[in-house]
C-alpha cells in the first residue's frame, strides 16, 4: 500500500469524465487499497475519488465513521455507484483535498439511494442520509469531473436551514 | 511583487466602478489578492489586496483619474499579503431585532471576551423607515468552543423586552474530503 498524490485543482485532469470499471482484478485491489491509504493520510479523511489520485475509473471510498452521532455506514467502497433517489436538500460547508485553503457551500441531496458493485463485483443497494449522502455526493461528482468549487452558492447569503421551525417551549 | 497594499475604497454606488478600477490596476501591472466588496447604504465599498512593484503614491496617481470622475475616496495601506492561511470559521451567530443602537456592541463583547474570533460580518437594517430593523450575520472562530459562547450570549438573550433581540448560535461543521 502506498499514499498516493492528491492532483490539485486546477490539474485537468480533475476535469476528466471517468471510465467505469470492467475488471475487478488485482490492479483494482491495489489501487482501492491505496486510495484507503490516501484517504487516511489527508486533513478531513472521510473521502476520495479516484480521479484524485490521478486513475479516470469509477472507483470512490466515503468513510464518514469518525463523525460522532450520524447514521453511516463504515466504509464505503463504491465502485460504478449510481445515484437512484434524491430526497431534500441542503446547504453545508465542504473542503476537498484537490482544492487546498478553502472550503465552500454547497447544496446537495439530503437522503439518496444508491445502486453501486463493491471490490469484487457485486451489486449493493444503500439507503443514506447526511453526511454520508454528502460525502458520496462529493466524491461521485469528481467522476463527472466536477469539483464543490463547480457548485458553490454565496457564503454571505447562504440557506442555513434552521433544523427546526418551531421555537421550544420555554 | 514587491508591495502588497489594502486597497480601500468608498464613493455613492454607481455602474462600472469594480471593472474601471480593476482595469486600470491590471494594465499598470498590478496583481489582485482577496477583496470584499459590497454596497452599503447606497454606497459602494471596496477592500482589495493590491500585489504591485509600484509605491503608494504611484498608485494613488495611477487611479486618481478614474476616483476624480466618480467621486471616489480612496485609501492605501501597506499591508502583510498573507494568502493560503485562510482561517476555517467553525460558528455562525445570526442576530435580528428591532434595531437600536448598541446591538452589534453588546453583542460582539459578549461574544469577544468568551473567546469568538471574527472572520466575517455582515450586517443589514431592512424593514421600514418607521420600523427598521436590524439583521446580523457572524462567523468566526471558537477559541474557547461554542458553548461558552452560547453561555455569553444568555443575558442578551433575556433583556427587556423593548430591547428582545434573537441571537442564534450554530457549528458550521465543514465536511473535509
Amino acid at each position: 500500500m502506498s499514499i498516493l498524490d492528491i492532483l490539485k485543482y486546477p490539474d485537468p485532469r480533475l476535469k476528466n469524465p471517468s471510465e467505469p470499471v470492467t475488471a475487478f482484478d488485482e490492479p483494482l485491489q491495489t489501487l482501492i487499497a491505496d486510495l484507503e491509504e490516501t484517504m487516511r493520510a489527508g486533513p478531513g479523511g472521510v473521502g476520495i475519488a479516484a480521479p484524485q489520485v490521478g486513475e479516470c475509473v469509477r472507483v470512490v471510498m466515503v468513510d464518514v465513521s469518525s463523525k460522532p452521532k450520524i447514521k453511516h455506514h463504515g466504509c464505503l467502497i463504491l465502485v460504478n455507484p449510481e445515484i437512484t433517489a434524491w430526497d431534500g436538500y441542503a446547504v453545508a460547508r465542504e473542503g476537498c483535498m484537490s482544492v487546498p485553503d478553502y472550503t465552500g457551500n454547497v447544496i446537495r441531496a439530503v437522503n439518496i439511494s444508491l445502486k453501486a458493485q463493491n471490490a469484487v463485483g457485486d451489486t449493493q443497494e444503500y439507503d443514506m442520509e447526511g453526511y454520508e449522502a454528502r460525502a458520496v455526493q462529493h466524491e461521485m461528482d469528481h467522476l463527472d469531473g466536477l469539483l464543490f468549487l463547480d457548485r458553490l452558492v454565496s457564503r454571505r447569503h447562504d440557506l442555513f436551514r434552521r433544523k427546526t421551525y418551531q421555537k421550544k417551549a420555554q | 511583487m514587491k508591495n502588497w497594499f489594502m486597497l480601500t475604497l468608498v464613493g455613492q454606488d454607481q455602474k462600472g466602478i469594480v471593472a474601471q478600477v480593476t482595469a486600470a490596476l491590471y494594465q499598470a501591472g498590478c496583481n489582485l489578492g482577496e477583496a470584499s466588496m459590497l454596497r452599503l447604504g447606497g454606497n459602494f465599498s471596496m477592500m482589495l489586496m493590491v500585489n504591485t512593484q509600484a509605491e503608494s503614491a504611484a498608485l494613488e496617481q495611477l487611479l486618481q483619474p478614474i476616483t476624480q470622475t466618480l467621486g471616489l475616496h480612496l485609501h492605501l495601506d501597506t499591508i502583510e499579503g498573507q494568502l493560503h492561511q485562510h482561517q476555517e470559521a467553525d460558528v455562525r451567530i445570526s442576530v435580528h431585532g428591532a434595531d437600536r443602537s448598541g446591538i452589534v456592541a453588546q453583542v460582539t463583547e459578549a461574544l469577544a471576551a468568551a473567546g469568538l474570533n471574527i472572520v466575517d460580518l455582515a450586517s443589514d437594517v431592512a424593514g421600514s423607515e418607521g420600523e427598521p430593523i436590524y439583521i446580523m450575520q457572524i462567523e468566526g472562530v471558537a477559541t474557547q468552543g461554542i458553548d461558552a459562547l452560547q453561555a455569553a450570549l444568555e443575558p442578551l438573550k433575556q433583556a427587556q423586552e423593548d430591547e428582545d433581540i434573537q441571537v442564534h448560535i450554530a457549528q458550521i461543521e465543514t465536511l473535509m474530503m
